[in-house]
């Protein structure tokens, strides 16, 4: 790639051909805002926050979409760049609302970060037309606030260049241009797949986890990186945690994933917490009553579920134990196993779910303890 | 996979999809195949009974019958080699056997094909012309290839075609099978399969027995394979296993011929289930262990790329549950304990490997890596950065091998081997006159025991769907939204109908997520003689409309 050298701020940069100067910037370690850019999107040029001072260039020109030129001479932060992005910043916020000690996104808010950077306040266009969108999306993912939305586009490109179904665009011109999906209808009735990465870009609350809403700020939660628990593509996710529940999910940067994820792996954790969860052990009474099993054939009703109108087998009742008396008896019993009816009795089903340290061990526990090759699991399933 | 996701979505020239549904199963890599279509405008060929949602995307959507996986690779490789457009280099200088699929492949011809598979021979001719137009094509399947009574046949006539294309070893090719949960990859891998120790090392090789009669102290006598999940079925109908263990799986709703599974664990003396919830297979055990959740503990999955990552705990176990590599490690202490092995416990407190006293989930991958030379150079610590790491990893200083069979198979030479096309054991007569195939959508994951506790997922798709060609509709005077019973030689269930022509005429499609209509009642439990993997995308059904209000739990 051909080198272009260009002076950003005084400093000599080397640059290669194709880059914006935001790009060229950045990996100079020169800093220059931005809102409607995100680096895993195409720039788009939207939110004017990002303007710069070319020399020899008439007007103020945006970073994030400017190409790089041979002896291109850039001022990033000359009174006339930071007036004007100070007035951009005034425009935007003229038409946002300044709710930010009850919104979601507060500490985590691009927005909030340039207008505390830029000492933007919201009053300079004071008494001006705001929208009063409803906030109304019916789907079961996504909040959708076009009142907060500042038409940067993320979410457009998210949809284009992430996902693919493009079921987001901007609708109508000027002051009444809104996001809206597929026609103009709801999330659902679009070729919407609630992947989030609409919500992932998203630099406000505009687009937010109703699962998320009121449950933490984002300094109020612990971040840790795991593996999606769903399919083999192994997503890697950051889960966010206060106290000891998941409050949101967003992708991180994982090798497979590059900071996305789908429907299931941001939005489908909370049967983690889920209150159906088995919190201890639990044996059949005959277990612990020393008596023998009743065998499904005699006592069909005592598996059912309630409300079959039978009525359960006392001696099949669940009974809360601890570990140690569970596990002995488990024991207890995979040994009489053995001894009773020989080696090959014995069979387990290992799990797709569970990690390679468990799966290991439970064939090991097979293998070396119950003496058998019978090990299988899900695999074809 | 032979490769990486990346790569694929990176360097593929043309794409070929057989029996996946990608952009639903596996949503991620969908995205990206998705992207590469639109940003690169590379070819895509679908193979798939079902319009399914990536076929919108497709240069040509070959839309075959169920079960016809083999007859429809055999005719795109019949093109290939009487159009001379194969890869003479690859196939002259890395493969054996072209000559007898050559031999067999002439059987094939496109005009036989399409009548075989209900497809334009025309259509044939043009998927093969642009995959050997467009070098490299990477192939992607799922269980659309695998879960027939030929799923292990049609697996091979992929890798056939990709020899006779000459992709594989190459950024952007390769054979693809994705993996449809986190860590069947892994379970796999550590030797969940009753006739491999960890790493695929077979059991009945003189040369593993005693490796791992070293390492543990004690193996089975035996060097035979174990009973598969149908035969541990099977075989406790006999009476032959009376005690089962099953974790993390729900047998109950995931295998086929759901009361036949019933029967059978109903035969046993013992069942222990180790679970998060109280699943259809937990209901019918003698003792339900509380397991984590992912979010609970630490240890690592492996993916479909064969990358190694690892998971961080975020929450405390619930209650009194246990991380699940705790539960086992002390059933192993307990057993021990409870004299499970006699005299010769003596044997494995000699034996290098052969304790039970594990302190975390890292010290059971020091095992691994000592014992597994794929995962040799997988440890905890080398997880910590990076991106993971792709095996074979043999030693620590080895990066990780992310495209495999470059230069070199692990044969030695790739083996073209004929296949023939072998019908599903159960085709649609009078009775039973319509194909059933089973799969997954987007929204929920396997049995549900997961997402239909998860709230938005359990909103957004409540119930379970037969899905049903207008025209077969129209027979029955059915309506969208209309109660079906379906009925096959196993079992009947009950569900709404979606009349769409997602799916061809004389085929309907139903999900196994669902318990109130679960599929698998119905599936057919035969299975391939050698993958030993059931049949579940093609059984016999009959379907008829139930009056309203007939059904009470529909």
């Amino acid at each position: 790639m051909a080198v272009v050298n260009i002076t950003v701020n005084d400093q000599k940069i080397s640059a290669q051909m194709g880059q914006t100067i935001y790009q060229a910037a950045a990996a100079a370690g020169i800093d220059i805002p931005v809102l409607c850019h995100h680096p895993a999107l195409p720039p788009e040029g939207a939110c004017r926050v990002c303007l710069v001072e070319i020399d020899k260039v008439r007007n103020l020109q945006p970073a994030c979409t400017y190409p790089v030129t041979e002896g291109m001479v850039v001022h990033t932060a000359s009174t006339k760049v930071m007036e004007a992005r100070k007035f951009a910043l005034e425009l935007i916020i003229s038409d946002h609302p300044l709710d930010c000690m009850t919104c979601e996104a507060t500490g985590d808010c691009r927005l909030q970060d340039l207008a505390y950077a830029y000492g933007v306040k919201g009053t300079e266009f004071e008494g001006g037309r705001q929208h009063h969108y409803a906030i109304d999306d019916p789907n079961p993912f996504i909040q959708v606030d076009r009142n907060k939305c500042i038409l940067c586009r993320r979410c457009v490109r998210a949809c284009n260049y992430v996902n693919g179904v493009e079921a987001i665009s901007v609708v109508y011109r000027g002051f009444n241009a809104k996001i809206a999906f597929g026609a103009d209808s709801t999330m659902e009735d679009s070729p919407c797949e609630f992947c989030g990465s609409c919500v992932e870009v998203c630099p406000v609350a505009a687009l937010w986890p109703k699962m998320s809403v009121g449950k933490g700020r984002p300094y109020q939660t612990r971040q840790v990186e795991t593996v999606c628990s769903y399919c083999g593509v192994g997503c890697k996710l950051i889960l966010h945690v206060k106290g000891n529940e998941i409050v949101r999910v967003s992708g991180a940067d994982g090798a497979a994933n590059h900071g996305f994820t789908c429907v299931k792996g941001r939005f489908g954790y909370d049967y983690v917490n889920h209150t159906d969860r088995l919190t201890k052990p639990l044996v059949r009474r005959y277990l612990l009553e020393g008596k023998p099993k009743a065998h499904a054939a005699e006592t069909a009703h005592a598996l059912s579920l309630p409300g079959n109108g039978h009525t359960p087998d006392p001696d099949m009742e669940w009974v809360e134990t601890s570990w140690d008396q569970a596990l002995g008896l488990v024991a207890q019993k995979w040994v009489a196993t053995k001894q009773t009816h020989g080696r090959d009795a014995f069979a387990a089903l290992c799990s797709a779910r569970c990690t390679n340290e468990e799966n290991f061990l439970a064939a090991k526990l097979t293998r070396q303890l119950m003496e058998t090759h019978s090990v299988d699991h899900c695999a074809r399933l | 996979m032979t490769n990486t996701f990346d790569d694929i979505a990176g360097y593929a020239k043309c794409l070929f999809i057989i029996g996946s549904n990608t952009t639903e199963q596996h949503p991620v890599f969908g995205m990206q195949l998705r992207q590469a279509v639109k940003q690169r405008g590379i070819p895509l060929i679908v193979a798939d009974p079902r319009r399914i949602p990536i076929t919108q995307y497709a240069t040509i959507h070959l839309r075959h019958k169920p079960g016809t996986d083999t007859a429809l690779l055999n005719g795109l490789m019949n093109v290939l080699v009487t159009e001379d457009l194969y890869d003479h280099d690859f196939v002259a200088n890395r493969t054996e056997g072209f000559d007898d699929l050559k031999a067999k492949l002439v059987e094939y011809t496109p005009e036989r094909v399409a009548e075989i598979c209900g497809v334009k021979a025309d259509d044939i001719r043009r998927a093969a012309r642009l995959m050997a137009a467009n070098k490299p094509t990477a192939l992607m399947y799922a269980m659309g290839i695998t879960q027939h009574t030929s799923g292990h046949g049609n697996v091979m006539s992929c890798a056939n075609l990709q020899m006779l294309l000459g992709n594989l070893g190459v950024p952007g090719g390769g054979v693809n099978p994705l993996r449809g949960q986190s860590n069947v990859q892994g379970a796999c891998d550590m030797g969940g399969l009753p006739n491999v120790y960890s790493g695929y090392q077979n059991v009945a090789l003189e040369a593993s027995h005693k490796k791992f009669e070293g390492a543990w102290g004690v193996v089975p006598p035996e060097d035979k394979p174990g009973l598969t999940v149908v035969e541990m079925m099977n075989a406790a109908i006999a009476g032959k296993v009376t005690a089962m263990y099953v974790f993390g799986e729900n047998p109950m709703l995931s295998d086929p011929d759901l009361n036949h599974v019933r029967h059978a664990l109903e035969s046993l003396d013992f069942l222990v289930v180790q679970d998060l919830f109280m699943t259809e297979t937990a209901q019918l055990a003698d003792v339900v262990l509380p397991g984590a959740s992912f979010a609970e503990k630490d240890g690592t999955f492996t993916n479909s790329e064969r990358r190694v990552q690892l998971l961080r705990p975020a929450l405390h176990p619930l209650g009194d549950t246990l991380p699940d590599w705790q539960i086992i490690a002390k059933l192993g202490q307990q057993l021990i304990a409870a004299g499970v092995l006699g005299e010769r416990t003596e044997a494995i407190q000699a034996a290098p490997h052969g304790a039970w006293d594990y302190r975390n989930s890292a010290q059971i991958m020091e095992e691994i890596a000592t014992l597994t030379p794929s995962y040799g150079g997988v440890h905890h610590w080398r997880l910590e950065a990076g991106k993971g790491l792709q095996w074979p990893c043999p030693n620590d200083e080895h990066p990780g091998t992310p495209i495999l069979h470059i230069g070199k198979f692990t044969r030695g030479l790739g083996k073209l081997t004929p296949v023939d096309f072998l019908p599903p054991v159960e085709l649609p007569d009078d009775e039973y006159p319509l194909l059933l195939t089973t799969g997954r959508v987007l929204y929920h994951y396997h049995t549900g025991s997961l997402t239909r506790r998860a709230q938005g997922l359990a909103a957004i798709y409540p119930e379970g769907l037969i899905e049903m060609h207008p025209e077969d509709a129209a027979r029955l005077n059915l309506a969208n939204g209309e109660i079906v019973e379906v009925t096959s030689r196993r079992g009947q269930v009950n569900v709404k109908a979606d009349v769409t022509e997602k799916i061809q005429p004389g085929v309907v499609f139903m999900t196994f997520h669902f318990a109130e209509s679960a599929a698998n009642l119905l599936t057919n439990s035969a299975y391939d003689p050698i993958a030993k993997i059931p049949e579940f995308k093609a059984c016999a059904v009959k379907v008829t409309k139930l009056p309203a209000g007939a059904c009470e739990n529909c």
